[in-house]
């Protein structure tokens, strides 16, 4: 029979059980760092807090918090438990938004990686019958190399396709029958249009699940992957400081991501204060890792923003469940005193029919903030007639003014004039930064 | 009775419209009429060729959008007042005109221009067209001029 679970028992187990097992990983935990590294000990000597004063999950709000600059301060091994020699793969952060953060992994936490990817897998409805094409980059970035160890712990067949080369993806995609296709939302999309492009009839791919990840991303994007592509897209989450992709999935009743609660407790806080919020309420996302052996972060504050529920889902699991990550606070514009996240336009953006494929330029005119939203106009909206293509400017314009209560300026682009990512999108050019 | 027309969405881009332009060069498409309405943003260019489709072809192939539109071509005589005889006759009859643009050809006793109308005005503009003796211009004849 198709297996349900691929650990039924920890994924099911009872609150009670999944709190009592992160006490006493916990504990276990907070010790070892205490005792192997520096920095960890220093900042617990500096709060006041000993390992023995962490007697449960209760007492993790009294641990000191690490950000993701001091793992860049104690680049490339300060932070490391265990000795090199434990060590089998090292993996490091794009360093997209400064110096690289590199991080470690034992022959265990590997397998660990491979098992919670496997979870996801089984949950997106895989087996060892299927066929996983990676299409996340293979390199130091943790993408690809999660879902491939999971892809090989329940036995399916791993594509280690890497990222790029988009024609040859669609190739693949059609003459390997690849069933599952794992990559970042953005590059789901580009395939999309390949395979539009090559006039292949999706529904007759092999194809049937996608589970993406590694960028925030709107579930009216999700939507329009499974209807171009023709499949079931599954949400996949986590981060290289953590463990990489795979910390949460969702199940075939998308209500929210399980976070592999047995490996990783997670908070919500407050962005402003720091203090936990209840279920349900927006705050700051904070991990801290109880199994892992090379690179156990404590309360890592990962400024993803989002909400987590308790409440037992209908697939059976029992773990936490986060929402969609609805931004992050280093995302966040701030456009004349108002939030402004990309995810919010790209939401009006396919509520109106366009595709995601936007760009947003925030500039300082007069010490007054702009944004402009520039859209690819489509085949289906073009008219002749240039009032007809103002209209549409204008709608949009009023759609994004109703949403955000800001005023942007909407500009209708050339098709494929806005880059097309394989990796992480980056979709906010702000040259504010440039001014100041 | 009509003809086509090309519509294609050109960026507010310097090189945008060489771009296109070259595009059709290279097919050996030969343009025949050729307009820009421009906004802030973006313009349209409408263009009357000798292969419309051929042309729509080779320009999506090279992601440009593009329509065909239906627009009446009409010869009127190269004298004052020879355009505005039928401009005033779609006036009193409320034809809306959403635009027009004039070209011309070997022939130097007519004028050629082309007339988009509103959708609802077609058959009236042609009504217009047909009892007044205005010359009409049919894909046929737009090759031989």
């Amino acid at each position: 029979m198709k297996k349900k679970y691929w650990q039924e028992e920890i994924e099911t187990a009872s609150l009670e059980a999944i709190s009592a097992l992160q006490s006493e990983r916990l504990v276990a935990t907070v010790k070892r760092v205490y005792e192997n590294v520096p920095m960890y000990r220093q900042r617990m000597d500096e709060a006041g807090v000993k390992p023995e004063d962490i007697k449960s999950i209760k007492d993790i709000t009294k641990l000191p918090f690490t950000t993701k600059q001091d793992l860049r301060d104690t680049y490339p091994y300060g932070m490391f438990a265990v000795p090199m020699n434990e060590v089998v793969e090292l993996h490091a952060s794009s360093g997209t938004t400064g110096k690289q953060v590199v991080v470690g992994y034992t022959k265990n936490d590997l397998h660990v990686w491979g098992e919670i990817c496997a979870r996801a897998l089984v949950a997106a409805g895989g087996d060892e019958n299927d066929f996983v094409h990676v299409s996340y980059g293979y390199g130091l970035f943790t993408g690809g190399f999660g879902v491939h160890y999971g892809a090989e712990q329940i036995g399916a067949t791993a594509i280690p396709v890497s990222a790029g080369q988009t024609k040859r993806q669609v190739t693949i995609l059609e003459d390997f029958g690849s069933t599952i296709l794992c990559c970042t939302p953005s590059y789901a999309m580009t395939i999309a249009e390949a395979v539009e492009q090559a006039g292949i009839d999706a529904s007759k791919l092999p194809l049937k699940a996608g589970i993406f990840g590694a960028e925030p991303w709107t579930e009216e994007m999700r939507e329009y992957i499974e209807d171009k592509l023709k499949i079931k897209a599954y949400d996949i989450y986590g981060l290289t400081e953590v463990m990489g992709p795979g910390v949460s999935f969702t199940c075939e009743h998308q209500c929210g991501m399980h976070v592999n609660e047995d490996h990783f407790i997670i908070e919500v806080l407050d962005p402003e204060t720091f203090e936990p919020v209840a279920d349900g309420t927006i705050g700051e996302i904070v991990f801290t890792c109880i199994t892992k052996e090379a690179f156990p972060v404590i309360r890592y504050r990962t400024k993803d923003l989002g909400y987590i529920t308790h409440e037992k889902c209908k697939c059976g699991r029992t773990f936490a469940r986060m929402s969609k990550i609805l931004g992050r606070t280093d995302d966040m514009l701030i456009i004349r005193g108002v939030n402004v996240f990309p995810s919010q336009i790209e939401t009006v953006l396919l509520e109106q029919g366009y595709a995601p494929n936007y760009l947003l330029i925030v500039d300082r005119v007069n010490n007054s903030d702009t944004l402009e939203v520039q859209v690819e106009v489509a085949a289906e909206i073009f008219s002749d007639i240039t009032s007809a293509l103002t209209s549409y400017e204008k709608k949009l314009q009023l759609a994004i003014r109703e949403l955000l209560g800001i005023q942007a300026k909407v500009t209708l682009v050339a098709p494929n004039s806005i880059p097309r990512f394989e990796g992480k999108a980056k979709r906010v050019i702000d040259n504010r930064k440039l001014h100041d | 009775m009509t003809i086509k027309q090309l519509s294609i969405f050109v960026e507010n881009k310097s090189g945008s419209l060489a771009r296109i332009i070259d595009i059709l060069a290279a097919n050996e498409i030969d343009l025949r009429a050729l307009s820009i309405s421009e906004t802030q943003d973006f313009g349209i260019l409408r263009l009357i060729v000798n292969d419309t489709f051929k042309a729509a072809q080779v320009l999506r192939n090279e992601n440009c959008v593009v329509s065909i539109t239906d627009v009446y071509a009409i010869a009127v005589p190269d004298q004052p007042g020879g355009l505005a005889k039928v401009l005033r006759l779609l006036a009193d009859a409320q034809v809306s005109v959403e635009y027009t643009y004039a070209f011309i050809s070997n022939n130097r006793d007519y004028a050629y221009i082309a007339i988009r109308t509103a959708e609802k005005d077609v058959q009236t503009a042609k009504n217009i067209f047909m009892t007044n003796g205005t010359k009409v211009i049919s894909e046929d004849d737009l090759l031989n001029l």
